[in-house]
């Protein structure tokens, strides 16, 4: 089971309100390298991986849900004060016909979540380099989005972001090779 | 919360969040090096340290935790502002 923990991972300040910006940062809400997609996906993988990463993933897939709530926390903050015509003029008017000030789990093009954007395919090292695929992608990602802005208080929340996800990379990369060590001590014996 | 309590609590969170980032890297870190004695000493130490802060800070602020890991003045106080996202 899960407990809810009434904190953020790391505090989440904007300096101003940018609805454009909460609509690009929705690429990390619900898009295909995403917080929601690496929870989903790295939770799921628990099953069927050997016993030895099944620890990390369990690890990791929790504080993937921690990042979406900062990511969450980002957007609420970027468009609660935005009025219609602003979120209009921010590529949002549809988001707002739809949903008003609501999130949704969508990517930043407005494509909705979709459970395809996770691969479980049961053989431990194809599930860990997808893993590792799915950490470099988000790091890049977050790289652009700072690119994106100016906003010195959402730079910093990305950035921290941006660097949980190269120590992810790397226990997965540490991962694939206990694998491996063990695979190799089957093979003797 | 306005003013002086608003610092307190700011600071105080962010003690928290410090001390919580530690251990969740020393977590990940025992979770690919489960034989490292010196890395669980530090998350053993620090795991006590942060107990002792959660106390004071629910004291002050109310529980971080819900379903009876924290504890609650009356009125409940789990269902109190601010949440997260709030802050
Ligand atoms: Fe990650």
């Amino acid at each position: 089971m899960w407990l809810y923990e009434k904190k953020l991972q790391y505090p989440v300040k904007v300096s101003k309100c940018d609805p454009m910006m909460a609509k690009y940062l929705m690429e990390q809400y619900g898009g295909a390298d995403g917080e929601l997609s690496a929870a989903l996906r790295y939770l799921n993988q628990r099953y069927s991986i050997p016993n030895e990463v099944i620890g990390l993933l369990t690890d990791i897939g929790t504080e993937e849900f921690s990042h979406l709530e900062m990511i969450a926390t980002m957007i609420y903050k970027l468009t609660k004060d935005a009025t219609p015509e602003q979120l209009k003029a921010a590529g949002l008017g549809e988001h707002y016909v739809m949903h008003d000030h609501a999130l949704y789990y969508q990517n930043s093009a407005g494509d909705a979540f979709t459970a395809t954007y996770l691969q479980a395919k049961g053989d431990p090292i194809a599930d860990l380099y997808e893993d590792i695929a799915a950490e470099e992608k988000a790091r890049a990602t977050y790289q652009w989005l700072i690119d994106m802005t100016d906003d010195v208080d959402l730079q910093d929340g990305l950035k921290f972001l941006r660097e949980r996800e190269i120590v992810h990379s790397q226990r997965f990369r540490e991962a694939v090779e206990i694998l491996k060590v063990e695979r190799d001590k089957q093979k003797f014996f | 919360m306005a003013g002086k309590k608003q610092e307190m609590y700011d600071e105080q969170l962010l003690q928290l969040q410090e001390i919580d980032f530690v251990l969740l890297e020393l977590n990940l870190y025992l979770d690919t090096h489960p034989g490292d004695i010196q890395a669980i000493q530090q998350y053993n130490q620090l795991a006590m340290k942060r107990k002792q802060m959660q106390m004071e800070f629910e004291a002050a602020y109310g529980p971080l935790l819900h379903y009876g890991q924290s504890y609650t003045k009356y009125p409940f106080q789990w269902i109190e502002s601010p949440w997260p996202w709030q802050v």
